[in-house]
């Protein structure tokens, strides 16, 4: 009897040894082991979305273990925490998800972490598929980082049509069409303008920004090519702060899906945010285009004004042959047709079933198709992250004080220590 | 067991949390002060020293300054209104000796809340949405009919939009200065009330003379306490306001450009001033205490 406990002690010690012990990972072996995916897709659509890639994963490469490393919290704000950590400690996972364009090369590109990608997107044909004016917002010097998978745009206006018509307003195609009807709706008591927490007034200056000065202007602030301390920006300022006036006085308090609400409940006319406020409005049993209306925002129609999440390859990544797997099935039509429409975005390539996907939607990927593509800097496309957060403090001043030449000389400054003006 | 002996075991005993907070406490404290003299922007670290230029940098950031100005605005009322309060509420606590134990209790409980729950609700109670949508304090307000007290609450504009936050704050915290103020109350003798009485004192004069100069201690003490969290103050303010920079402190800057910003250097640097503001508040007292430790 005692002897048979001993064995079966050893046995239990055993086991769990073999469970400490590091998941073997034969090297050097083509497509097999462990592909560790790293995001920040845990709850809803977006973890629906990612097991339904995975599922299309798994059928193509049977020889590879999916690894699900996904950290929760909104925006990837603890998953960049944990991201950084694992990397200062040369564990990088597979691959990673970010925000396409400077957030990812602002601050990885720049501390040598990822690898180009353009014999990927060689061999793939990507370059045929996606839209020519995205590459260079995902580049730099000429290298392509990461593998787009989803795109969501931000200059979208959604609007309660009813609340229009009650009040014989239109869709405003300009800012200056937009302040005429505001002061209509203003006076019947119909907030014109529903806006959120300060990330959301952000969302409004970009839009204001692309609207004012255009898709080349615009674009040339984030180069150095457009003078920030300029006559265009001070004039797109000042319409920024007239459009702030017509905005709910308890903006400050509330978070962008309960600013999205006051348009549904009819308190408010407009609202301007991503398309991510399409799934919002569905879930709610809302009906497009009777309950609810879009159009780009004011001055930014045939202008798509995008972000996109990405995954890219590690530097030293543990499994290189399976990353790149992994990366090949996040820009196939496969991949990014299963991930799309149940996370609610379009596709990043061109040539996805439109059938797919719902109404908002595919007068999105019609857009897609034919728009100038520029790139928000809210959600990390233009600019990297420590200029993002400068911008970020000069804009919280400016809510407090509205003062628009002291912002303007602040942004001026942004640039300039950000190094993209000299 | 001789003294030898014990005195080694208890040495033994102390040694792991003497080398933990070695490590955790003050060779952090010292690898922060490093980062705040170095340029470490960006995911990597980068100790390229910098001198000063972080420090320097942030008293010429206006962000900062309101940083300041909103701690110390923040600090004093809460302070003023804390120690008020609960005087007030220990001096009726021990008037009342029916349900004492009961008050006691219900101003002590808020404290069992964490800030970020207080914070979350008292954001709906000072919602300052007007119209269709009024709600919370504002719309008691307005069935009342006491439409002069309805609000901005904390989104007034800017000075004194923080000093609305010390309404929760002070809300969560009172009943601990009461606590703290109950056992001193609780603690003077009764022969030095009788006596002052019997000399004639009335009970105001009792209250001036005798048991307010025996509360000092207990001021103190509070004063520190709450100080100390004051200048900290974070969960609080981010579950009411976010990143609203009209309610920023520097603990949320430091927040921001760390970890949305990658500016680790300007964190550490505002760390550090964090921790000045705290010693300064805390290091005279010590001093105090040691004092008159060795004095009785």
């Amino acid at each position: 009897m005692k002897s048979l406990k001993w064995i079966s002690l050893l046995v239990l010690a055993g086991m769990l040894l073999a469970a400490c012990a590091p998941a073997a990972s034969p090297e050097g072996e083509a497509a097999t082991g462990e592909v560790e995916v790293f995001s920040w897709w845990t709850a809803g659509g977006e973890a629906d979305g990612l097991a339904a890639m995975q599922e299309v994963f798994s059928a193509e490469y049977p020889n590879l273990t999916f690894v699900n490393a996904a950290v929760a919290g909104g925006a990837g704000t603890n998953a960049r925490a944990v991201l950084a950590t694992r990397l200062s400690a040369g564990d990088p996972p597979s691959s990673w998800q970010g925000h396409a364009g400077q957030e990812l090369i602002g601050t990885y590109v720049a501390a040598g972490q990822i690898e180009p990608l353009n014999d990927l997107y060689d061999q793939n044909g990507w370059l045929d598929v996606m839209p020519q004016t995205l590459i260079p917002l995902i580049s730099q010097d000429g290298n392509i980082y990461s593998v787009p998978v989803n795109i969501h745009r931000a200059n979208v206006m959604w609007y309660n049509p009813a609340v229009l018509e009650a009040n014989g307003a239109t869709v405003p195609a300009t800012w200056d069409e937009f302040l005429t009807s505001a002061e209509t709706l203003l006076a019947n008591g119909v907030t014109p303008l529903a806006m959120g927490e300060q990330w959301t007034s952000m969302h409004l200056l970009e839009t204001v920004l692309l609207g004012s000065l255009g898709a080349d202007g615009y674009a040339g602030l984030w180069d150095g090519s457009t003078d920030w301390a300029g006559p265009e920006v001070t004039a797109a300022l000042e319409t920024f702060q007239q459009v702030l006036t017509y905005v709910n006085s308890d903006a400050s308090t509330l978070s962008w899906d309960q600013a999205a609400q006051l348009v549904v409940d009819g308190d408010a006319a407009f609202t301007i945010m991503g398309d991510w406020a399409d799934g919002f409005f569905v879930s709610l049993g809302l009906t497009p285009e009777t309950d609810f209306g879009w159009a780009p925002a004011p001055g930014t129609d045939g202008l798509f004004q995008f972000l996109s999440d990405s995954f890219v390859l590690p530097v030293n990544a543990k499994n290189p042959e399976g990353a790149i797997a992994w990366l090949t099935v996040a820009g196939s039509k496969e991949g990014q047709e299963a991930f799309n429409p149940i996370k609610g975005s379009i596709c990043a390539r061109t040539d996805c079933d439109p059938a797919l996907f719902d109404a908002y939607l595919q007068s999105a990927i019609a857009d897609w198709n034919t728009d100038t593509v520029v790139g928000s800097l809210t959600h990390g496309v233009v600019a990297n992250d420590a200029w993002k957060s400068e911008i970020d403090t000069a804009l919280g001043l400016f809510l407090a004080d509205g003062d628009v030449a002291a912002f303007q000389s602040a942004l001026a400054t942004a640039c300039s220590s950000s190094g993209a003006c000299q | 067991m001789n003294t030898r002996q014990e005195k080694l075991l208890a040495f033994a005993f102390i040694t792991p949390s003497i080398i933990a907070i070695g490590i955790f406490v003050y060779g952090f404290i010292g690898w922060s002060l490093r980062v705040s003299l170095s340029s470490w922007r960006g995911l990597l670290p980068d100790y390229t020293w910098a001198g000063l230029s972080n420090f320097i940098g942030l008293f010429q950031d206006r962000r900062f300054l309101i940083d300041i100005q909103n701690t110390l605005i923040f600090t004093i009322f809460f302070l003023a209104a804390s120690l008020v309060i609960g005087l007030l509420l220990a001096i009726l606590i021990d008037r009342i000796k029916w349900a004492g134990n009961l008050f006691r209790g219900v101003f002590l409980f808020p404290m069992a809340v964490s800030f970020i729950v207080t914070g979350v609700a008292w954001r709906w109670l000072m919602n300052p949405a007007t119209g269709s949508r009024i709600s919370g304090l504002n719309l008691l307000f307005d069935n009342l009919g006491l439409d002069f007290l309805i609000n901005n609450w904390h989104t007034t504009a800017p000075p004194w939009g923080i000093a609305f936050v010390v309404i929760p704050a002070v809300w969560q915290m009172s009943g601990f200065t009461m606590a703290l103020y109950l056992s001193g109350i609780q603690s003077i003798p009764a022969e030095l009330r009788e006596s002052a009485k019997m000399d004639g004192a009335n009970e105001f004069q009792v209250f001036r003379y005798i048991i307010l100069p025996l509360l000092n201690p207990v001021t103190l003490s509070a004063v520190i306490i709450l100080g100390h969290i004051s200048l900290k103050i974070f969960d609080l303010i981010v579950a009411m306001s976010g990143k609203d920079l009209r309610l920023d402190v520097p603990s949320i800057y430091m927040w921001t450009t760390t970890f949305d910003g990658n500016n680790f250097a300007r964190g550490a640097a505002i760390g550090i001033l964090m921790l000045l503001g705290v010693a300064l508040l805390v290091v005279p007292y010590l001093i105090y205490t040691n004092r008159t430790e060795i004095d009785v």
